[in-house]
């Protein structure tokens, strides 16, 4: 019984199925519980008045932006290296969701700034970083959409990730150099005194946990999906190729 | 592999369009910002450093797609490939001569279009200085999104997309330094950290476009 069990993709829609339920369960439940909790029933911020309430979904968004992406570097690491099929699969699953994150992070953070510092934008490291963050998501799914052979795309665009998360953190802290920022500093960390408050805090830890769960449902469920796409693709061509026989023994 | 560079200048040089046509569009580009927000000198000498950065890597970007794309269609590519060459070395040796053939040119040519944008006196030096340090790390990452890109039909688009986010950081270290030159200011920081990213992009970089090409042409 080992991890690697699962790169089996008849193991890994088993356990899948297993699992999503459950997943999808504790998400909403997280989610229903955490937004409700944090949108109405914690008190206004004495500065921000309502608009704090945006964090239940600005912060958790971010948060699974950036380990979305980590996701897909660690999976694309194993297909590069062992090359199971499902890896490369469940990077291909994961992109699009990390890219939805990554605009609601922005999105979310625009509605916010708007009242608060009185502007959508500012080119602020965290603001231009995550727009980067955004672009790498496109090109990297863009890759995938362009090229046609399975394998191919899997190797090309898991070599464009190891790049890429090279040059995202080398952008990271550029944009720290080039710009001083607008953006508060992190409000949640496990070694720091300052965090928020904890009326907020707690809501906001379900919330993220929701993200999470709902996170990793999402990809199991579009990995199945896409295991599925390949087997009926397969079973097409077999069909495909059994009826020219016949048409020939004809 | 002296022999693909020289074969590589040659062939840029020779065939019609790619020499000379990243120098005519930076050129173009240089032109067309007075025109887009207005002829006042002080707001021109204020962004020139920025303009004539993102001018030459736009320039530089435009000849990416003949790096490799007209080697791989006749299939030189493939020859390439069985030779004792590693296509590390292939990759790297084709971005030197894609630097010496579109950087070079562009780096040279800067200080005359800095007059045109009334670039401050002071600026000059480091502005070369910078696009000189950074442009090789410009060719070498546009060698990887071209051999990321090659094997698709009508690629250049896509590779734009590619290639463009992983010029940021060389575009901001190289701008800023230019800026600060020109404001008076001590560039030392910025154009040490330009180097810095130039040199692990020239080491590291052949590996994945070697990885990537070797791939593409399976």
């Amino acid at each position: 019984m080992s991890l690697w069990e699962y790169a089996n993709p008849v193991k890994f829609l088993g356990l899948s199925e297993r699992v999503m339920p459950w997943l999808w369960g504790f998400a909403a439940a997280c989610l229903g519980v955490g937004l409700i909790w944090g949108f109405f029933f914690t008190p206004d911020d004495f500065r921000q008045g309502s608009t704090v309430k945006i964090i239940y979904l600005h912060v958790p968004a971010a948060f699974m932006a950036i380990q979305a992406w980590f996701m897909m570097l660690v999976v694309s690491l194993i297909w590069i290296i062992r090359r199971h099929h499902v890896s490369a699969l469940a990077a291909k699953a994961a992109a699009p969701v990390g890219v939805v994150m990554t605009l609601i992070a922005l999105v979310t953070g625009a509605i916010w700034g708007q009242p608060m510092w009185g502007t959508w934008w500012a080119w602020d490291p965290r603001l231009t970083s995550f727009l980067i963050l955004f672009l790498f998501y496109l090109g990297y799914i863009a890759l995938w959409e362009a090229i046609e052979d399975p394998d191919t795309a899997a190797d090309l665009t898991s070599i464009l990730c190891l790049v890429g998360t090279v040059f995202a953190v080398l952008s990271r802290y550029a944009v720290n150099f080039w710009n001083q920022g607008l953006h508060q500093g992190a409000s949640l960390s496990l070694d720091k005194e300052e965090n928020v408050a904890d009326v907020f805090y707690i809501p906001l830890l379900v919330c993220m946990a929701g993200f999470v769960l709902l996170f990793l449902a999402l990809v199991f469920y579009r990995t199945g999906t896409e295991i599925r796409v390949r087997r009926t693709r397969a079973l097409i061509a077999r069909e495909g190729r059994g009826a020219a026989a016949q048409v020939e023994g004809a | 592999m002296r022999a693909l560079f020289l074969r590589d200048l040659v062939l840029a040089l020779r065939a019609g369009g790619g020499f000379g046509l990243g120098l005519a569009f930076f050129l173009i580009v240089v032109v067309l910002v007075p025109f887009s927000v207005g002829p006042s000198s002080e707001l021109l000498g204020r962004i020139a450093p920025g303009v004539l950065w993102l001018g030459a890597l736009l320039a530089c970007l435009l000849s990416l797609d003949r790096l490799l794309a007209v080697d791989w269609e006749d299939g030189a590519l493939d020859l390439l490939a069985t030779s004792p060459l590693p296509l590390e070395g292939v990759i790297a040796v084709k971005a030197a001569a894609h630097w010496v053939t579109t950087g070079l040119p562009l780096v040279l040519a800067a200080p005359v279009l800095g007059v045109l944008l009334n670039l401050a006196p002071q600026g000059y030096g480091v502005l070369v200085l910078s696009l000189a340090l950074g442009t090789p790390a410009l060719s070498m990452i546009g060698a990887f999104g071209a051999a990321l890109t090659v094997g698709i039909k009508r690629g250049g688009l896509l590779m734009s997309l590619l290639v463009l986010p992983l010029y940021v950081p060389t575009l901001i270290f190289g701008a800023e330094a230019a800026r600060r030159a020109a404001e008076g200011q001590d560039p030392a920081t910025p154009l040490l950290f330009l180097a810095g990213i130039t040199a692990g992009v020239l080491a590291c970089m052949p590996f994945a476009a070697g990885a990537v090409l070797r791939v593409n042409l399976r």
